[in-house]
């Protein structure tokens, strides 16, 4: 995918907002194929890891039930200009994805 | 043609090693049987949550008419002291269970998301902290569905 996803970090003194939208189908199994009428299969991101400089800070999972292109906000403490913050998440699938952003 | 087999065996060992790790490290836990859950009893148990203290320390924020139900938005702060993690349930969900948020040191326990709704149905926040299950909800009236999205 050209595009995974887009991260936004706002920094205001030490506390950061993390905000992202990942691109992903999110299926729950439920749907129905308007033209075939199959069911189309789960595919969703089950785990979500964000990273502080490399650190782990949030853990995330998540079931079907989360909205097709997720949508993600958290807050980081002890944030500096030039801190770096990655996404690396994994579906049912056993695709991967991710991204990384500066801070300001 | 032997020397091109060995270089796209030794090519394809690299690309399955550098998918491989990243995917390790990725191994994260996923409660498989709390996910798979149908009855919100159920799933809380499955969460160990047996005992829950209502809290108002939890800021539950979700619209109270959602007008479609597949992007339903939902902010959670909790002001307990060391909140490990935060467990959202859609009760009428057909797995109830939605999302696990687990924080680490250096972030705060918020976080915002947008979770699909069946129907209209309560949704329930459980706070971990310190061995005890603390629990806030509210209702969101769903005009149209989206668990078929």
């Amino acid at each position: 995918m050209a595009d995974p996803m887009r991260m936004r970090i706002t920094r205001k003194g030490d506390v950061a907002d993390v905000k992202m939208l990942i691109f992903h189908p999110m299926e729950t199994g439920y749907r129905k194929n308007t033209v075939t009428g199959e069911i189309v299969p789960k595919h969703f991101i089950k785990t979500l890891q964000a990273m502080h400089n490399g650190a782990t800070v949030l853990e995330v999972e998540w079931s079907r039930s989360v909205s097709r292109n997720p949508f993600l906000h958290f807050r980081v403490n002890g944030a500096q200009a030039g801190d770096k913050i990655t996404i690396a998440w994994q579906d049912n699938f056993e695709q991967t994805g991710g991204g990384e952003a500066v801070m300001k | 043609m032997q020397r091109n087999r060995i270089r796209l065996a030794a090519l394809i060992g690299a690309v399955t090693g550098a998918i491989l790790l990243p995917l390790r490290a990725l191994a994260a836990s996923w409660n498989e049987k709390a996910f798979d859950e149908t009855r919100f009893p159920d799933a809380l148990k499955s969460i160990g949550a047996l005992d829950l203290v209502e809290s108002e320390q939890i800021e539950l924020k979700t619209p109270e008419i959602a007008e479609n139900g597949a992007i339903v938005p939902i902010q959670v702060s909790s002001n307990i002291p060391a909140t490990e993690k935060v467990f959202v349930f859609a009760e009428k969900n057909p797995q109830p269970l939605v999302a696990t948020f687990t924080f680490r040191q250096g972030v705060q326990p918020f976080f915002a998301t947008r979770i699909k709704m069946g129907e209209s149905a309560r949704v329930h926040v459980v706070v971990l902290a310190g061995g005890t299950h603390y629990t806030v909800s509210r209702d969101v009236k769903v005009t149209i569905g989206g668990c078929g999205e």
